[in-house]
């Protein structure tokens, strides 16, 4: 039988790299099979050849899902969303969501932010749950 | 009554009293297992949220219990989890017939308080068998600390590159100044991906800082994601189980692989333990980790592994606290890495729990470098155990996850590594590495083999490449302009795989082809004898041939000579009758062997003999045995033909026996079973005694210095002389040998 090679088949087989070469993507659109030294030394390639797409991680979540590691597809959706977000302004957000960094209304825009611009739902739950709890447990940014 | 035994001050001296140990106080935390204040199990769910866990009501909850409430337990078993019995999961765990998933079922619906209860059932034995079965990944791996002092650059790359060929599937590094992260990250991905491709790297620093060495594609995996068991310790550690889910999402958004860290010990030694045992607040920070989808975990106590191994039953706490890992689907690196102890016996004693049944990662942190170049805190075992690690796999038929290398293997491996970073710093502008220093790295063992570098151009340098736009991609044609083709090449693949997402899947390595194995496609399936993991065909023989392997045949060659032609074997032996000593020899004497074990020629043992009998009067008969090459036999049989009554029996390796007509065989008046120790001299006092035994004189047994370790370091010898020996061997009755010498007396 044929086998499907698109990763939006509802069953992607695992690993990625050995059984669909052929619509593995990058980030920045670039084919899997189209990262190679030639391309690196004619300078065609970009860092974001060389980074994972949201589709990408997306299968590995269903993939770790199906196999019952259900966390770790909760963690590989977000990351999924995270994708989309620029590596400065990561890097601020995870300092925003550290004990003592945001004050409960800056976690709230935090998670406006990433549900309107990045649309990142999961991530911006996990940052709503946060605001509460470190409101209940007292690690917001202290009022100096 | 006298103070002071001589043995107890040796006993003192010894290595394992230069360890601490402390009596449990619960209190202070300092309590392994089963503290009187660790709560019992229970759990309460309405309209599907938990609102009590191990007897606390959700208003009571700190942020830990909400997490695990929310994150780290599956509902859908719970209820059946907790009902069924501890010590029936723990048989579970135990019981070769019910496979990993079955106990990870129910495992996932248990709470911190139910998992420790399960291990209160559980010896250390039954804990190994479930660990064989609950390992995440069916083929058992290594990880390597390489680091060094001066943080040497070309020294990092070179024994990277080793760490590598030696098998270790992760590489992991550090840094002495925190600056040096990216020059460090750099070195060892260059190392490895020279020595194998598809090793996977990190370095260990600050969480943000960490983030932005795998945004730069200078490392495939993190590990020191820290988790806490109690909320103060983890605000301490400056994250919330909330920003640690957020970190290992945004690893994961950049493609790189997640472990978190915990492990005994660290809340009691952090000041707030809650009075809870070491091993409840592990559990803890296991459903915590589960929770926000790391993949695996670090543990087995880490840096704080003296801690626990103070405490009584805390080695078996460590064992537990990775059995628990596992269970809950986490890879395992499995801790052995900071020093433990001064005691080569209890190290390795210690190790047994994780190496006999094998883990994700035996240790999680060989150190690949001298314990002086370790800056994770010292390695318990190190470059300098490779050795004794190799031999352990080979001995127990074990895969611990390394291959044994020639020295030239790892001399050219080092120097390929060296020079392909060497490379990189001259194409990215880097202070150069010398050709100095490329020797150096080579041959080095330590920093203190390397020539100092200008540290302030140095860490200006690193500076600038954090900052700058340089990235893989900068390093992988830097590689191919040099021509390390090889290293570009796996340096490239490595970030295809970043592409490809696989490795983010539990467990997951690499194999030399670059194809990943993870808890998805490489599932641990043990369940009994013959099945799971087996150490066998291509792998069992590289680990076979560790290169101080010689063949059988090397032991043989030493004690094959010219066969001396004044000694000639004339026709049948008669039975003596006059005042003789007979010298009876085994069959392979002067023909198959012509040297002693201890390297003594046939010809001169034989003089040594001769000279001894004649110094008291007496005259000798030489006698070939051949239907035998046992040496009480060669003995007996020629007291039956002496005429006094007495020979010497010798077997051709030298070993030797006084015997007397009418004693049993197994008898005798004096034994040399340790022919390495005996010289020509001993030979003659051997002769001589014989000649004072024949003239019924009080004689004094001849005395060998006693070596018990002889028989250690040449068993195999002995063993394949005497298999030469027995070769000769005919029905042909004993021989007379004339020898053409006589004694000057």
């Amino acid at each position: 039988m044929e086998q499907d090679k698109t990763l939006k088949t509802a069953q992607p087989q695992y690993p990625l790299m050995e059984n669909h070469a052929e619509t593995l993507r990058a980030a920045s659109g670039r084919s899997v099979n189209e990262i190679d030294l030639a391309a690196a030394l004619a300078d065609e390639l970009s860092p974001d050849d060389l980074q994972i797409s949201a589709e990408t991680l997306r299968a590995q979540a269903q993939i770790a899902a199906q196999a019952s590691f259900t966390q770790l597809a909760e963690n590989l959706s977000r990351a999924a969303e995270l994708t989309a977000v620029p590596n400065e302004e990561l890097l601020n957000m995870y300092t925003a969501v550290r004990p003592g960094r945001s004050t409960y209304a800056e976690l709230q825009t935090l998670a406006e932010t990433l549900e309107t611009t990045y649309h990142a739902p999961l991530n911006a739950q996990l940052v709503r749950e946060a605001a509460a709890v470190y409101q209940q447990r007292n690690m917001l940014k202290r009022n100096l | 009554m006298p103070v002071q035994s001589k043995r107890f001050s040796i006993l003192a001296e010894r290595d394992i009293n230069k360890e601490t140990f402390v009596e449990p106080w619960p209190e202070a935390g300092l309590i392994v297992t089963d503290s009187p204040y660790d709560p019992a199990p229970s759990l309460r769910i309405e309209n599907g949220r938990i609102v009590e866990m191990d007897g606390k009501a959700r208003v009571d909850f700190d942020a830990i219990d909400i997490w695990i409430a929310d994150h780290g337990l599956n509902l859908a078993v719970a209820a059946e989890a907790m009902a069924t019995p501890s010590q029936q999961i723990a048989h579970m765990l135990a019981d070769i017939n019910i496979t990993q998933q079955a106990v990870r079922r129910l495992a996932e619906g248990c709470t911190p308080a139910k998992l420790c209860e399960i291990i209160r059932h559980m010896n250390v034995l039954e804990m190994m068998m479930g660990l064989a079965k609950m390992r995440v990944r069916r083929t058992p791996a290594n990880q390597a600390h390489v680091t060094n002092w001066r943080e040497h650059p070309a020294l990092l790359a070179a024994d990277a590159a080793e760490a590598a060929l030696r098998g270790f599937a992760e590489v992991e590094t550090t840094v002495r100044v925190a600056r040096n992260a990216p020059l460090n990250a750099l070195a060892i991905l260059v190392g490895v991906q020279t020595g194998r491709g598809g090793v996977l790297t990190q370095c260990s620093v600050e969480e943000a800082l960490g983030l932005k060495l795998a945004m730069k594609g200078l490392t495939t995996y993190a590990e020191t994601l820290s988790v806490y068991g109690t909320e103060r310790t983890f605000v301490d550690g400056d994250d919330t189980p909330w920003s640690k889910a957020f970190l290992a999402s945004a690893y994961a958004s950049r493609g790189v692989k997640v472990r978190f860290t915990s492990g005994t010990g660290s809340e009691a030694l952090m000041g707030n333990a809650e009075q809870c045992s070491m091993l409840y607040l592990e559990a803890r920070c296991l459903l915590i980790t589960r929770g926000a989808g790391s993949q695996g975990v670090q543990n087995g106590s880490i840096s704080c592994i003296a801690l626990p191994e103070s405490l009584p039953g805390g080695v078996r706490a460590v064992l537990a606290e990775n059995l628990l890992a596992s269970m809950l689907g986490l890879e395992v690196a499995a801790g052995n890495d900071a020093l433990a102890s001064h005691s080569s016996i209890r190290k390795t004693a210690k190790l047994m729990l994780q190496f006999i049944p094998g883990a994700d990662f035996i240790f999680s942190g060989y150190s690949a470098v001298p314990k002086r170049d370790n800056l994770f805190g010292g390695g318990n075992f190190d470059a300098e155990d490779f050795d004794d690690y190799n031999v352990l796999q080979r001995d127990m038929q074990v895969d611990g996850g390394l291959r044994p290398i020639s020295e030239q293997e790892a001399l050219e491996i080092r120097h390929e590594g060296a020079k392909a970073l060497q490379a990189v710093y001259a194409e990215l502008g880097f202070p150069p590495i010398t050709e100095e220093e490329i020797i150096a790295a080579t041959i080095a063992h330590s920093s203190d083999d390397m020539p100092e570098r200008d540290i302030i151009v140095d860490l200006a340098a690193a500076d600038g490449f954090l900052a700058g736009e340089q990235n893989m991609l900068t390093i992988v044609n830097a590689l191919q302009k040099h021509g390390f083709i090889k290293t570009a090449e796996n340096v490239l693949k490595m970030g295809r795989q970043r592409v490809a997402g696989d490795y983010l899947q539990p467990s997951a390595i690499f194999d030399k082809n670059f194809h990943v194995l993870s808890g998805v496609n490489d599932v641990n399936d043990y369940t009994g004898p013959g099945t799971g993991y087996r150490l066998e065909n291509e792998r069992w023989d590289e680990v076979q041939r560790i290169p101080q392997a010689k063949s059988p045949r090397d032991f043989v060659n030493p004690q094959i000579g010219e066969p001396t032609e004044k000694l000639v074997e004339i026709g049948p032996v008669k039975p003596g009758s006059r005042q003789e000593i007979v010298v009876a020899v085994g069959p392979a004497f002067n023909q198959a062997m012509t040297r002693t074990i201890g390297g003594l020629e046939h010809e001169d043992v034989l003089k040594a003999i001769l000279t001894g009998v004649a110094s008291e009067g007496l005259t000798a008969r030489i006698v070939k045995i051949h239907q035998s090459s046992d040496c009480a036999a060669i003995g007996h049989i020629g007291a039956d033909l002496s005429g006094s009554g007495i020979a010497i029996g010798m077997q051709s390796r030298g070993t030797t026996v006084i015997h007397k007509k009418g004693l049993a065989r197994l008898n005798n008046l004096e034994l040399f079973p340790q022919s390495p120790s005996l010289t020509l001299e001993h030979y003659e006092a051997i002769g001589r005694n014989a000649a004072r035994y024949a003239k019924g004189v009080p004689t004094r047994p001849v005395a060998v210095k006693i070596d018990n370790w002889a028989r250690l370091k040449l068993i195999v010898k002995t063993a394949l002389l005497h298999r030469r020996e027995t070769e000769q061997i005919t029905d042909q009755p004993p021989g007379e040998l004339l020898f053409d010498w006589e004694p000057e007396v």
